[in-house]
């Protein structure tokens, strides 16, 4: 067996789903290498060599990567397969654009947002919204896989002593320009790695309320999630919904604040160690997976926790 | 400009699947059935585009069994002028629909094709992706706007860190997220107009492309069950939990 794992980063640091990724990896080969591929993303290649486990980091670096759009990433991806098993790259907006395209061109079916190795053809996924779970065998010469960060540990980021190789860019496409972005600030840890989240839901009533969630989230050091009808009602910006169709998120320990429990939300929030529901409702479906319940008006409850909270 | 939007029959987003006892898949019988929630989204944005006269015609396609023609006629309803059923009584996985897609495209030559970001059945988020691979189109993912203007569409897509706006040269595929539109309920008229237009039938195994399954269903089962908790009478009382029994915080 022999493992690549795409790497995602920001052309400075690495993005710690790329760990979970190589965690995933390590379960199928001894060691796995990775790709860096990027602009000025020297350090990120520094990093990703220092992983445990990893064995090779093929540094890739041009302009042309900066932003890792998919029609430029496929074709230097499929120039680096020949010898592959394995290519894996995080269940992340980028693995999951990405992703896709290199099996098309290898001609081989993608295996989506696996939450388990069970040997090097077999995996387990999570189909209609975590509904069932999907034993998955592939008769693919190479196996294109997105992994589901919160299913697999981070690697160790340090230990490794990986060499680094620099590779040379393949085809790129002027069909596709990147042209701006617009990423939400904030000094609160990232939603799929926090160890304590607390979202909103409709039952918020605006965006001006989510301040009542800041408030115990500093308290908690926590991030800030929420479900799709907070997201659409403009409550709070896109990249909050956590769910079947947003992020995945499994902390320590999970607070839901006026979101009902529905299917699509639970899908990405149910495998949290601990869940905890605010809700006025005590019929609300978020109760039946919930280890602690708080009927209340969270009006009332959220200004109170903050108080108690030390 | 031509629109081609494809659109999967899939189990309502409402009901609670249920995995069968013998592991092979999930009940679908007496199951209620819609079309893809993110294939009405998808509908919906090539629907406007007509109405606003960037797009002269818009198809619909779909791949599946008998039973998906009703997904093709509610597309109609929507606005969609002319339907194309690729038949198919096996479900064929995202590599194989794409295969099929893809000679629709060589046919119907699009100047854009619309698809939803996930099935909300298999999740697996790979079919647009896939399509516009094997044209060598680049792909506008995850959209909450397209705009088109000189045979450019400027796509703003939801990403993990917030959104990122993309041009890309037509023909071109883009994915639908949520947020690009509300899709519009089809009204009793157009339901009986749609009744009237067009549905051009064709067999899967007649186009020509390697429809077989890669990958092997081995068993589906259920996902590990959570147990209820217990409800807290107050505020103290829940802080307590959390520092003294879970020890979360
Ligand atoms: C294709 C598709 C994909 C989807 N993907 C996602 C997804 O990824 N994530 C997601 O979250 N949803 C998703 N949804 C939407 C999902 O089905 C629900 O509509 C959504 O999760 C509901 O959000 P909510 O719980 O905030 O709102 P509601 O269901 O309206 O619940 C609001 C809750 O707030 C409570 N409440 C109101 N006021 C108060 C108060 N003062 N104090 C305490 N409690 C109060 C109410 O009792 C109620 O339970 C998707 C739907 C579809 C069709
Ligand atoms: N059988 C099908 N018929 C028509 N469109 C499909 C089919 N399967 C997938 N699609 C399209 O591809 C999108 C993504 O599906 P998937 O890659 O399976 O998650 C769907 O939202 C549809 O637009």
């Amino acid at each position: 067996m022999s493992v690549m794992v795409i790497a995602e980063h920001d052309n400075s640091s690495l993005k710690l789903a790329t760990l979970s990724a190589v965690t995933a990896g390590l379960r199928i080969s001894e060691t796995v290498d990775v790709l860096v591929a990027g602009s000025d993303c020297g350090s990120v290649a520094e990093a990703a060599s220092k992983i445990a486990g990893v064995k090779r980091v093929m540094h890739c670096d041009d302009p042309a990567y900066a932003h890792m759009l998919a029609e430029n990433m496929a074709p230097l991806i499929v120039s680096m397969s020949e010898g592959f098993t394995h290519i894996l790259a995080p269940a992340t907006t980028a693995g999951k654009n990405i992703m896709p395209r290199v099996a098309a061109d290898l001609d081989v079916a993608q295996i989506s947002d696996i939450v388990d190795v069970v040997d090097a053809d077999t995996f387990i996924r999570p189909i209609y919204a975590g509904n069932a779970m999907a034993t998955v065998k592939s008769g693919d010469a190479v196996k294109v896989i997105t992994v589901r960060g919160t299913a697999f540990d981070a690697a160790d980021q340090t230990g490794g002593s990986g060499s680094i190789e620099t590779v040379s860019a393949a085809e790129t496409a002027d069909s596709s320009a990147f042209i701006g972005q617009e990423l939400s600030k904030s000094e609160r840890p990232e939603l799929t790695a926090a160890k304590v989240v607390i979202s909103g839901g409709r039952g918020m009533g605006s965006g001006e309320n989510f301040k009542l969630i800041d408030a115990v989230a500093d308290k908690l050091g926590a991030a800030v999630g929420a479900s799709r009808a907070a997201v659409d009602a403009g409550y709070v910006p896109s990249d909050y919904q956590v769910g079947q169709t947003g992020k995945i998120v499994a902390p320590d320990l999970y607070v839901a604040v006026g979101i009902s429990g529905a299917i699509q939300h639970l899908a990405g929030m149910k495998d949290s160690k601990v869940i905890v529901a605010i809700n006025k409702d005590p019929e609300a479906p978020i109760f039946q997976v919930a280890d602690f319940g708080l009927v209340a008006d969270l009006f009332e409850a959220l200004p109170e926790l903050e108080a108690k909270l030390t | 400009m031509k629109v081609l939007v494809a659109v999967k029959r899939v189990i309502d987003y409402n009901v609670n699947v249920r995995v069968k006892a013998d592991g092979s898949g999930v009940e679908t019988s007496n199951v209620k059935m819609a079309m893809n929630p993110f294939d009405e989204i998808a509908v919906e944005e090539a629907v406007r585009l007509k109405e606003a006269g960037v797009a002269d015609e818009v198809v619909a396609v779909t791949v599946g069994s008998a039973a998906s023609q009703e997904t093709l006629r509610t597309a109609l309803a929507m606005g969609a002028d002319r339907g194309i059923h690729v038949v198919s009584d096996e479900e064929l996985q995202p590599l194989a629909v794409a295969k099929v897609l893809k000679s629709i495209c060589l046919e119907e030559m699009p100047d854009l094709v619309i698809v939803g970001k996930q099935a909300i059945d298999d999740d697996s988020n790979q079919t647009g992706q896939m399509l516009a691979a094997m044209m060598k189109w680049p792909q506008g993912t995850f959209a909450s706007k397209v705009e088109l203007n000189d045979s450019k569409a400027v796509v703003i897509r939801e990403v993990d860190g917030g959104l990122e706006t993309v041009g890309l040269s037509m023909p071109c595929v883009v994915t639908t997220d949520l947020r690009l539109n509300e899709p519009r309920y089809a009204s009793l008229p157009n339901i009986m107009k749609a009744k009237k237009k067009p549905i051009e039938e064709k067999q899967a195994s007649a186009l020509g492309v390697d429809i077989a399954p890669r990958l092997t269903v081995v068993s589906v089962s259920e996902p590990p069950k959570r147990e209820a908790g217990i409800v807290v009478e107050d505020v103290s009382q829940l802080v307590d939990k959390l520092k003294n029994v879970a020890k979360v915080i």
